[in-house]
């Protein structure tokens, strides 16, 4: 699998979605500076967790607009399989590529846990290797992922099964528990919890493991 | 004394403000030739604060173990180095932001934190994991709520946005901390050991070079600040407290490593307490050198900014570096592409003279060694802290219901979950977390390889004020005890030194007693210290804090598939106490949180039998012959026992003697260990700890979903979660 993570200023999980790729892979991701604007031949990309420019402004607000995002945008457009994790949730619903928003935790202060999320759709590439239902234990480390939509797009989500997680026990006030969401054509997914954390046991956990597996296999 | 002279704008109430003594200000006259200009004042100032030149303290610093051959670079340097084998190392350090915590606890917070993690990185290493030890006043003084969560989410928004995990720390509350809270942090990176990155600029002829932030005029005299007593009117004080950005650093901190990949840097230092002043004279007194400055070419944020404000400024997120000639426009190139600021500012000279030109003139012309082996020495009449009685056991009366007792224990202020506050840190992020927030010892694995690092911080300020030198033993000791109980072997420690005015004989005695039994236990358990930071003046109105050295460990777990942890494990396994329980009360948590009792000696520390206690402890570990340990601290074995039942979530029964049961059970006797082990194992770890000179009794036995003595006073685990997890989210949330 040819894949690439975006770094952007003050990412912070760049290396850790790196050491993830290649682990479930065997191949390094190409690491892409925010202000190229060219990207590689890929087949997968990741829009890692940080704090893009400190999130001074809105989280994600000015990655977004990147000159790299431009490109991520037509690729996403094209049907390449973007994964935005944290920061890069955020980035996503800034770009436009998925709806909504992510606003301050409902408990106002940062929350880094282990939850766990119930997996709602295992039809996609990136969920193929769960069974629905199924209760995965991942951490979150977030300040800002409350996710909120209004409510026909709240509908739409939930029409076109189009939310792929949601949290058993809600650490942040996320309308309708989501914890991830899909675009209409199901090849870009948001998501607040950190599956690149839990891939070996040492590190208290390996139910993120299943989700790289499946976009390997997806793109195989 | 002959009338001293003064330049224009300077009289002697000038000098009282700048925190220099008449003597002192005689002697800055004799060392220049000539009275110094209002900026040469200002320089003299910070340089010869106590925060700078250890003035008070570096006499009895001195006697301080800081040598070993895992050592690679002990105290002096940014940070200290200990070897971890495979041509890595760890690169750590504890420094305090008391003062502008207090003053303005988010900001003080986390530029504490950043300003930590730079002194790591500035030497070459990635910054792996923060830690932290924090003391606040009593939880029902009216600005205990309100500094702890600013302090909380202060080093949460800094660690946070860094990506650097903050893995674990202690918490203390106590009236004593009422005016001064202390914020002491702890960072420690990794470096490939023919990469390390010094201070010195060596050489003359070369560029220094500003990079980072813009310099504001935040933070002026916060060194100073640091250096007094606070009253009333502390808060007036809020101005020197600086603004941190950890976006900034993070850039800074990628920029610095990704310069350090190549060989264009002779020498670099952070601009921490003192700025631009600090770093430059250290620079140059290290390397043999002096340093003229252009501070036309300074990048400044504010308008009109002067020479006096752009050398005292403390700014965040700057280096001061000094680059071989000609990689001017390679090392630009980096910082332009992180988007900071890169200017070229002086020079390295033969004069040793730190030499200021603005303006096309000399504002300032001073010798460095005026400025760091000149600044005076001070030994402070000092007073030994009288000894008190061992208070005997039937001083307190025992419990009618040790389970209830044991509830409200794990509940009180001291014993209570951190969970409210280490949720607010990310711990996980860089993917190599092994032992999270609430073990013995954090764990953190090297990245690539099957090794860790554990770290711990400690010290029981109480044990300190009660008898500094068995305090300052304790508190080494039981630094490389929670080290040990995960498994690791220590390898060094960096000092946090928080005490009250120096000036006074008793808090000065407090100060030598504490130190002197650090460096007995350091020298005992070949355990150096690397680096450290001393924070003196935590007075408020004449009232100090308790003396409060607290001690960073690192240790290094070989193998990561030989770690510990405390959770019980396995229904019918046996508990064994490893180590003598005389049943010792005296400054324990059970005589001040049921009887409020303060009063009694502490529990001395035998060095010999911690080493032989914690050398067995690892040992059985290695053999992989116990499921669980935990180290006996505050609270006693009772407290432990319950400790390691709530992480397991399994119960125990034990078996206590029926007579004072209570010393038995609460007492806070020294150098010992609970293992779990099972029925077969016990036999011969027994016999093998008879023949190592270790004491080792049965404890009683794993199961159940309760803890019982003697089949008696039962209290479930559930409920003492229960009470363990409300604590601090019930203080929280109550309103003020």
């Amino acid at each position: 699998m040819k894949s690439a993570v975006i770094v952007f200023p003050a990412s912070n999980c760049d290396r850790d979605a790196a050491v993830a790729l290649e682990a479930v892979s065997g191949a390094a991701p190409h690491m892409v500076w925010h202000g190229e604007t060219d990207l590689p031949p890929v087949d997968f990309i990741l829009l890692p967790g940080g704090f893009s420019y400190g999130d001074y402004l809105r989280s994600g607000a000015m990655a977004a607009r990147s000159p790299i995002m431009r490109e991520v945008i037509k690729a996403a457009h094209n049907g390449t399989p973007v994964l935005g994790i944290c920061n890069g949730f955020q980035v996503l619903t800034e770009s436009g590529l998925l709806p909504g928003v992510l606003m301050r935790n409902a408990g106002l202060t940062f929350v880094c846990k282990t939850v766990h999320l119930r997996v709602e759709n295992n039809e996609t590439l990136f969920t193929r290797h769960y069974n629905k239902g199924d209760q995965i234990a991942v951490p979150v480390a977030h300040h800002d992922g409350n996710y909120f939509a209004d409510a026909d797009t709240l509908k739409d989500l939930e029409d076109q099964n189009r939310i792929a997680f949601r949290y058993v026990d809600n650490p942040n006030g996320s309308q309708n528990d989501i914890a991830g969401i899909l675009n209409a054509n199901g090849n870009v997914l948001g998501m607040m919890p950190h599956p690149e954390r839990v891939i070996a046991p040492i590190l208290g956990g390996t139910d993120g493991a299943a989700m790289f597996e499946s976009i390997l296999e997806a793109v195989a | 004394m002959s009338e001293l002279p003064y330049s224009d704008g300077i009289t002697p109430e000038t000098v009282t403000e700048h925190g220099l003594t008449p003597d002192e200000y005689a002697l800055i006259v004799e060392k220049m030739g000539r009275a110094p200009n209002t900026t040469e004042l200002g320089i003299f100032s910070v340089m010869w604060s106590e925060h700078c030149s250890y003035k008070s303290s570096r006499k009895h610093l001195a006697g301080l173990p800081t040598t070993g051959p895992q050592v690679i670079c002990g105290p002096g340097e940014n940070a200290g180095i200990v070897d971890l084998g495979d041509g890595q190392a760890a690169v750590f350090k504890m420094e305090s932001h008391n003062h502008p915590s207090y003053i303005e606890p988010y900001q003080g917070a986390a530029t504490g934190v950043g300003g930590i993690m730079r002194d790591v990185f500035t030497m070459g290493a990635r910054p792996i994991a923060n830690m932290n030890a924090l003391r606040f006043g009593d939880p029902s003084h009216d600005k205990t709520r309100h500094l702890l969560s600013g302090v909380v989410a202060g080093i949460g928004g800094y660690g946070n946005c860094m990506g650097v995990p903050t893995v674990g720390g202690e918490v203390n509350f106590h009236k004593r901390y009422n005016g001064n809270i202390l914020v002491n942090a702890m960072t420690v990176g990794l470096v490939e050991t023919d990469k390390i990155f010094y201070s010195a600029a060596k050489g003359v002829g070369n560029p220094v070079v500003y990079v980072g932030s813009k310099t504001g005029r935040d933070g002026i005299h916060g060194a100073t600040m640091a250096s007094a007593e606070f009253d009333d009117d502390s808060d007036e004080k809020r101005p020197t407290v600086q603004v941190g950005d950890p976006f900034a650093e993070k850039l800074l901190l990628e920029a610095c490593l990704e310069l350090m990949s190549s060989d264009a840097i002779i020498a670099i230092q952070d601009m921490g307490a003192a700025g631009l002043t600090s770093s430059s004279v250290e620079m140059a007194d290290k390397g043999g050198v002096g340093i003229h400055f252009n501070l036309d070419k300074v990048p400044c944020r504010e308008e009109a900014m002067l020479p006096y404000e752009m050398m005292l400024s403390e700014s965040q997120e700057r280096m001061l570096m000094v680059l071989k000639p000609g990689k001017e426009d390679d090392a630009h190139k980096v910082f332009q592409k992180w988007g900071l600021d890169f200017a070229v500012i002086g020079i390295t000279t033969d004069t040793h003279h730190l030499v200021l030109e603005f303006k096309g003139e000399i504002v300032a012309d001073m010798p460095v060694d005026a400025l760091t082996d000149a600044a005076p020495i001070y030994d402070r009449p000092w007073e030994p802290t009288p000894k008190r009685d061992t208070l005997p056991a039937d001083t307190f009366a025992e419990p009618a219901d040790y389970g209830a007792t044991l509830k409200q224990l794990v509940g009180c202020p001291d014993l209570a979950s951190r969970r409210w506050i280490w949720q607010q840190y990310d711990h996980t992020v860089m993917g190599d977390t092994v032992q999270t927030p609430g073990g013995d010892a954090a764990i953190v694995r090297i990245h690539g390889t099957n090794k860790g690092v554990a770290i711990s911080t400690d010290v029981t300020p109480r044990y300190c004020f009660a008898d500094p030198h068995e305090g300052g033993k304790q508190a080494v000791a039981e630094t490389w005890r929670n080290l040990t109980a995960v498994g690791a072997t220590p390898l060094g420690m960096t000092d946090c030194l928080n005490f009250g005015n120096p000036e006074k004989p008793d808090i000065m005695g407090q100060f030598v007693g504490c130190l002197r039994g650090m460096g007995e236990a350091g020298d005992a358990l070949d355990f150096p210290i690397v680096s450290g930071n001393v924070s003196l003046y935590n007075e408020t109105n004449g009232e100090a804090i308790y003396p409060t050295p607290a001690i960073g460990g690192v240790g290094l777990l070989k193998d990561l598939d030989k770690r510990m942890d405390m959770a019980l494990k396995d229904s019918g396994e046996l508990l064994i106490v490893i180590g003598d329980t005389k049943g010792h009360l005296g400054s324990s948590i059970f005589a001040r949180e049921i009887h409020g009792n303060e009063d009694g000696a502490p529990p001395p520390v035998d060095l010999g039998t911690e080493r032989r206690n914690g050398d067995f402890v690892r040992s059985l570990i290695e053999g992989k012959r116990v499921s669980a340990v935990h180290d006996v601290a505050d609270g006693g074995l009772l407290v432990t026992v319950a400790e390691m039942a709530m992480a397991g979530g399994i119960g125990a029964n034990i078996d206590a003697p029926r007579d004072t049961t209570h010393a038995y059970l609460f007492g806070e006797d020294q150098s010992r260990y609970v293992i779990s082990v099972t029925a077969q194992g016990a036999e011969t770890i027994i016999r093998d700890a008879e023949n190592a000179g270790v004491p080792a009794t049965i404890l009683g036995q794993v199961g159940s979903d309760a803890i019982s003595i003697n089949g008696q006073h039962t209290v479930t685990v559930n409920s003492l979660r229960g009470s363990h997890e409300r604590w601090m989210p019930a203080f929280m949330a109550a309103a003020s």
